[in-house]
């Protein structure tokens, strides 16, 4: 038994050593990390940002962003018209356009797309709303669609839904069950997923008849990481080509590092300081325990006035951030609100202190007026470092902080009931503001049984909402960008939460393998997590030859146990046969 | 009839443990709806759609009730997260879990076992001390740190993360080579810090032999100092070691959470870890019933086994 274990190990280490080295003749492969998992490759079911990222390199939506200046520009369509009372768009689907298996994308598809999601409720688990002001969507020939809303609604160039073929989706039974794992997925996008591990990796190959043409290099792989350090460290070995989310200590870890060129990017995503502004269901009852105190918006202001914000992201974004302001971040240039000169709250803490004081919470014996709850995740570096500072700054105009650090879904439940004070929270943001402004209307608090809400820090005001229902109204986007500023002027006067930083996208790229990629905005803009597949469709691979498919050490280092293996095999055995004879004596 | 009872009490604590597993997850803070749409557009009436659509709309009772029946006929419920059932998602993480702790726990034993023995047949002599020194020493060592630690000084010697390389050849060698290579640093993580166990625990039952007069009579006999060892003290000395590997391969199912998490190995851990996100409550209990129902039925085979590698057990 034991010799012939011998002999198969010796067999596997010499055809393990035998075996050629890799060379560069292989295909071309960008390697990306991803450090979520993938729910599902199902268009309708997937809610992941990772999921919906590789959805976007899968299957193109009616209207695209630019990768330049992030403005509306041909997706499916090509062509779009609004009827003059805005209730029926018209949308053209130009010839010419092919899905992967060379089958032509007409406006059928977009119909068949639609009108499944309008009967389907499964269908419309992940982008349902988009579709929830929908009357009805007719495909009138194959190049036209005609799409009737019940209200005139201003994001109709901002669906951010999957077309898929009606040719392969049709004779789906049941879209819950159907996990979309024919290979190759037909689709329309750049890339064709054809291979998908679960918790492992997502291959995809370029799309040869994708209409922009196709991509500049053959292969785009998606490897799985659970821990961000050691994507970190992938980058820097070359096991990957392209990483995202880093942190500021992993970002600074890579400076200089040979090959490797980091992108420090505006990002989509704010931080912020939510403030209970006594919290109300839809119904008008009180729910949750907030400090009554908060109730006082001068008492919200204070607080918001005694936080130094360029301080914060200074020592604890690293400076990797921007100071927040607006509830949109820069990187949405036209629709970034910053304060006036009037409208400004400067860091003042003997202000805060005086406002407090007017405001009816004189100081007591001692020093402190009332204590106040602050809620962050245990875990992420930011709120851990961040809370530390808030206690120093609350403590200054005397209210001392309770910081209790709790894990995600905790922190979800909290400031889904209501129950805090203050505490962290932040959102990544889309091009169109809509879902941002949205958050924060009356109508997204639970119900009068806690449930259903979708609110973000319990806003509710009247002139919000009056603002809220008319920009969505408003077709003429000049002056709709003015309402949008005006709501968050008001959200930034109210402070139901402090927006405390946009943070910048940390991303690292091996430049020894992709010279380039495109940024979406081109100025500071990011590679991955774009509202797009520029990214990863504009890739550009250095010289070939620089790029090794693969290295020897596997094969070498595996080799080599296998001979460790053996040799103590060897000794084992010649020390049983010892034994043996020293029986026999 | 000693062995019926035996399983009598195995499937009495499998029961146990559905019953314990819904109600212990649903304490898990967290709204599965909540955490699923949270950054999306989402509205109201979608999130009423999609607890529908779980049944976390009916009242717990009922949705026990459905639950406790479904899994009596074997099936374990849906996923919310991956959208798929349960058992199936289970299933294709089992085999890199069997693989990793498998390996891991097999080195552990042995080379625990081994170095156990040795160490307590030359007490207090130099290569005692290392042992023992060493291996306390890697017990206390964090996982995560280990790991993270083993990760940079190998440098690009071994991956850093998961089971199999995307662009390997796809034939059967080279993928065979390819997990291989993968499988290196988790292991040696996995074995380091569990060893220590195996050698305390086969040292400290050697030791208690030592002195046992049947040893001497061995020695009478004229037998070489090996072969005291092996013949008559080690076989007395190992019942303890036995019941603590059994209870050990009844966890390598439940996977080394830590280690997979550090190494990405997508194994039944670093599931778990991803199902605690949501809180995905059916694969939350999908994984208790499995991996408590490993631990069982290997607490079972180390009973009955005892029986076997130990005459007195039979008497008792």
């Amino acid at each position: 038994m034991r010799v012939k274990l011998c002999a198969l190990l010796a067999i596997a280490t010499t055809v393990g050593l035998a075996a050629p080295p890799a060379t560069a003749q292989g295909p071309v492969i960008l390697k990306v990390a991803i450090v979520q998992q993938i729910d599902s490759m199902n268009p309708f079911l997937a809610v992941f940002q990772s999921s919906t990222e590789v959805g976007r390199l899968m299957y193109d939506y009616l209207t695209a962003y630019a990768a330049d200046d992030q403005t509306v520009t041909e997706g499916i369509a090509n062509r779009w018209e609004p009827s003059a009372d805005k209730l029926t768009w018209t949308f053209t689907v130009p010839e010419g356009k092919k899905w992967s298996d060379g089958q032509p994308i007409t406006a059928r598809d977009v119909a068949f797309t639609y009108n499944l999601m309008l009967t389907d409720e499964v269908a419309r688990t992940a982008n349902g709303s988009f579709v929830t002001n929908f009357e009805s969507v007719t495909a009138t020939d194959d190049r036209t669609v005609v799409i009737k809303t019940k209200a005139p609604q201003v994001t109709m160039l901002a669906l951010d839904i999957p077309i898929v073929p009606k040719h392969v989706w049709e004779k789906v039974t049941s879209i819950k069950d159907y996990a979309n794992d024919q290979m190759p997925v037909v689709g329309s996008g750049p890339f064709v997923l054809t291979e998908h591990v679960a918790g492992q990796f997502i291959k995809l190959k370029a799309n040869k008849n994708y209409w922009r043409g196709a991509a500049k290099y053959d292969e785009l792989h998606f490897v799985y990481f659970q821990n961000s350090d050691a994507a970190v460290q992938a980058l820097g070995k070359g096991e990957v080509d392209l990483i995202n989310r880093m942190a500021p200590a992993q970002f600074d870890s890579l400076a200089g590092k040979d090959g490797v060129t980091r992108n420090k990017a505006q990002g989509r995503r704010f931080t912020e300081l939510l403030i209970n502004p006594g919290a109300q269901t839809r119904t008008g009852e009180p729910i949750g325990d907030g400090s009554p105190a908060l109730k006082d918006v001068r008492v919200r202001r204070a607080i918001a006035q005694a936080v130094d914000l360029d301080a914060l992201v200074q020592r604890v974004n690293l400076g990797y951030a921007e100071k927040g302001a607006g509830l949109v971040p820069p990187v949405f240039t036209k629709w970034h609100w910053q304060p006036s000169a009037s409208e400004l709250r400067k860091f003042d803490p003997a202000a805060a202190n005086a406002a407090l004081d007017a405001a009816g919470f004189p100081r007591k014996a001692d020093g402190t007026r009332f204590g106040l709850r602050l809620v962050g995740r245990a875990g992420r570096a930011y709120d851990e470092q961040a809370s530390e500072y808030l206690k120093r700054s609350m403590s200054d105009i005397g209210i001392p902080l309770d910081v209790r650090l709790v894990s995600d879904n905790q922190l979800n439940e909290v400031t889904t009931a209501a129950t805090y004070d203050l505490a962290f929270s932040g959102w990544a943001t889309n091009v169109d503001p809509d879902f941002i402004l949205g958050l924060h209307t009356c109508g997204q608090r639970p119900g009068a049984d806690g449930k259903g809400g979708t609110t973000d820090a319990y806003f509710c005001d009247q002139t919000y909402d009056r603002l809220y229902a008319q920009q969505l109204s408003e077709f003429d986007e000049g002056k709709r960008v003015e309402i949008v500023k005006q709501m968050q002027a008001r959200f930034y006067d109210q402070v139901p939460a402090v927006v405390l930083a946009y943070d910048n996208a940390l991303e690292g790229y091996r430049s020894d393998h992709f010279a380039r990629f495109t940024t979406q905005p081109a100025q500071g803009g990011v590679i991955m997590a774009q509202n797009g597949m520029w990214g990863y469709y504009g890739a550009e691979p250095a010289q070939r030859a620089a790029q090794a498919t693969g290295s020897r050490w596997p094969v070498i280092a595996i080799g080599g146990a296998a001979l460790v293996v053996l040799v103590l095999a060897g000794v084992v055995l010649a020390r049983r046969r010892q034994a043996t004879a020293g029986e026999r004596e | 009839m000693r062995l019926a009872g035996r399983l009598g009490g195995a499937a009495v604590s499998l029961v146990m443990v559905a019953v314990l597993g819904f109600f212990l997850f649903r304490v898990v803070p967290g709204d599965p709806v909540v955490s699923m749409t949270r950054g999306r557009p989402t509205t109201a009436a979608m999130q009423a759609e999609l607890r529908a659509q779980f049944g976390l709309d009916r009242p717990l009772h009922e949705q026990f009730w459905s639950y406790f029946t479904s899994l009596l006929r074997g099936d374990l419920g849906t996923s919310f997260t991956f959208r798929r059932p349960v058992a199936e998602v289970i299933a294709e993480r089992l085999g890199p879990t069997l693989l990793l702790v498998g390996t891991a726990t097999v080195i552990a034993v042995g080379l625990g076992l081994w170095l156990g023995v040795r160490a307590a047949w030359r007490r207090d002599s130099a290569f005692d001390r290392a042992t023992t020194g060493v291996s306390l020493t890697l017990w206390a060592v964090p996982t995560f740190w280990l790991g993270m630690l083993l990760m940079m000084v190998t440098g690009d010697l071994f991956p850093s993360r998961g089971m199999r390389d995307t662009d390997t050849a796809p034939d059967f060698v080279s993928q065979a080579l390819d997990v291989g290579h993968h499988l290196v640093l988790p292991s040696i993580t996995l074995v380091a810090v569990v060893c220590a166990e195996y050698v305390l625990v086969m040292r400290s039952s050697l030791l208690e032999e030592m002195h046992a007069p049947y040893l001497v009579t061995a020695r009478a006999k004229g037998l070489r100092d090996d072969l005291v060892r092996r013949r008559h003290a080690v076989p007395n000395a190992v019942l303890p070691a036995i019941t603590l590997v059994f209870l050990r391969f009844g966890l390598v199912v439940a996977g080394a959470i830590t280690t997979e998490t550090v190494f990405s190995w997508p194994g039944l851990g670093l599931l778990f870890y991803d199902a605690l996100t949501g809180p995905d409550y059916f694969l939350l209990q999908g994984l208790l019933v499995v991996t408590a129902g490993a631990v069982v039925v290997m607490n079972l085979l180390a009973d009955l086994l005892h029986g076997v590698l130990d005459p007195r057990v039979k008497v008792v």
